[in-house]
């Protein structure tokens, strides 16, 4: 049962590599992105998995309530900020997208590397 | 300690994932990023990340979606089958994933606390926040006045990925297609004819604020801050333009607004780092900005986290415009 404390990594690698595959093996870009949001999503949680503290609690002090446990904070820091930055980069990619789309009809990599050859 | 809950919606989450890659249908996968997004955020709440939890809720299962749905009626909602093999990625992918996995038995067990992540600086954020803060939150603590560089270097990140979208979709497509900029052209498909979420949506629309603000100014003593209540607006606000149509949102917030908004919250922190140094301090260094150093913190994290909200807000709504403004092509 003390193995299952790992289970959360598990999770952590399996998502990174779930997310990281669609990245390489999907052609069509927005699967891509949506592989890419996977990925980063994998990294939140491997984060968040680290500032656990047992029998802790969210790190709010109350006043008068003494010996609590806290949750690390740091963590969470990181990963609240890069929650929102991560939705901004995916936007960014989503705006390339849609320009690939207008200059070529096509957000498939196979079929916009194809019409490249072409034209050289 | 074991959390067998926890567990069970760690399996969800990577059968979601597996779900969305596997799928071909574009607007089934991206709403299953929604709820991977939601179970993602009741995992981070079981692991005391109250804050955390509420950014993800807002950005991924709310914003997120919105836009990749405006990516998707712009491109294509269906994947293509690929000419080639893919047998390559998926050895390498698996070889990999084994080998992380291999690693993870070094590392410390899931709450034990003597994790070296527990034993360097965050017991003594922990100790000092009461003292040098005042503040109960140690979160908006540490991120608005301890680690502020890092918070201001994220929110120039957002404002830059803001004018990055505006630049690449903002311009003619290639065609010579102007994208809609005049505000009266503004895309009128609105979901106004559907009743019953019109009505639930005037319903939610003032509250939704209302709790974005509460998020905002509230974020010193329970689980907020700028990045949640700029998301939770913007969601709101979202929800107001798919519902009565871009025109009308456009007249309650211009795009000069959201511009500004987008710009101004970034300054506003900036300026707030400056006037620590006129005032005879470091940039950044809120202690100095009152003759109490404690009430010159929680002044300084107050307008800072405001500006964040800003910032946010404006640049996730001029992203969405600009995406929705789109011609297709």
């Amino acid at each position: 049962m003390e193995l299952f404390g790992l289970f959360n990594y598990w999770t952590f690698a399996v998502l990174l590599m779930i997310g990281f595959y669609a990245v390489i093996a999907k052609s069509n870009h927005v699967k891509k992105l949506i592989g890419l949001y996977i990925f980063q999503s994998a990294v939140f949680l491997l984060y968040i998995t680290m500032d656990k503290v047992d029998g802790g609690t969210a790190p709010i002090i109350q006043e008068g309530v003494a010996d609590q446990i806290f949750s690390n904070p740091i963590p969470q820091v990181l990963i609240l900020t890069a929650i929102v930055v991560g939705i901004s980069t995916t936007a960014l990619g989503l705006a390339i997208v849609i320009r690939i789309k207008e200059a070529y009809g096509t957000i498939e990599e196979h079929e916009v590397r194809e019409m490249d050859r072409r034209v050289q | 300690m074991v959390n067998l809950f926890a567990m069970f919606l760690l399996t969800m989450l990577m059968i979601t994932a597996i779900a969305i890659v596997r799928t071909r249908d574009l607007f089934v996968a991206v709403m299953l990023t929604g709820i991977f997004s939601l179970l993602m955020s009741a995992i981070f709440f079981i692991l005391d990340a109250a804050d955390v939890a509420l950014t993800e809720a807002a950005i991924g299962a709310g914003i997120t979606t919105v836009l990749f749905l405006g990516a998707l009626a712009l491109t294509a909602d269906r994947e293509r089958t690929v000419p080639y093999s893919r047998w390559l990625p998926g050895i390498v992918v698996a070889i990999t994933t084994l080998i992380v996995i291999y690693a993870t038995f070094d590392k410390p067990r899931l709450g034990d606390p003597m994790a070296p992540v527990h034993q360097h600086v965050a017991p003594w954020y922990l100790e000092k926040t009461p003292e040098l803060i005042g503040i109960p939150n140690v979160v908006t603590a540490v991120l608005g006045s301890f680690r502020g560089y890092d918070t201001m270097g994220e929110l120039i990140v957002i404002f830059t990925a803001c004018i990055g979208v505006l630049f690449l979709l903002g311009g003619t497509n290639g065609k010579g297609i102007q994208p809609r900029s005049n505000e009266s052209e503004a895309l009128d498909v609105t979901l106004s004819h559907h009743v019953i979420p019109r009505v639930v949506g005037r319903l939610l629309i003032p509250f939704i604020v209302l709790f974005g603000l509460y998020v905002q100014f509230h974020g010193e003593f329970g689980p907020g801050g700028g990045f949640q209540a700029g998301s939770i607006i913007a969601a709101g606000i979202i929800l107001y333009s798919l519902l009565e149509g871009e025109q009308l949102a456009f007249a309650a917030l211009p795009r000069w607004t959201l511009m500004a908004m987008a710009a101004g919250g970034a300054i506003l922190y900036g300026a707030v780092g400056i006037a620590g140094i006129a005032m005879g301090g470091n940039f950044l260094d809120y202690s100095v900005l009152t003759n109490d150093p404690v009430l010159g913190q929680q002044i300084g994290i107050l307008i800072i986290e405001a500006g964040v909200g800003i910032t946010v807000c404006g640049a996730l709504l001029a992203i969405f415009h600009a995406i929705n403004a789109r011609v297709r092509g």
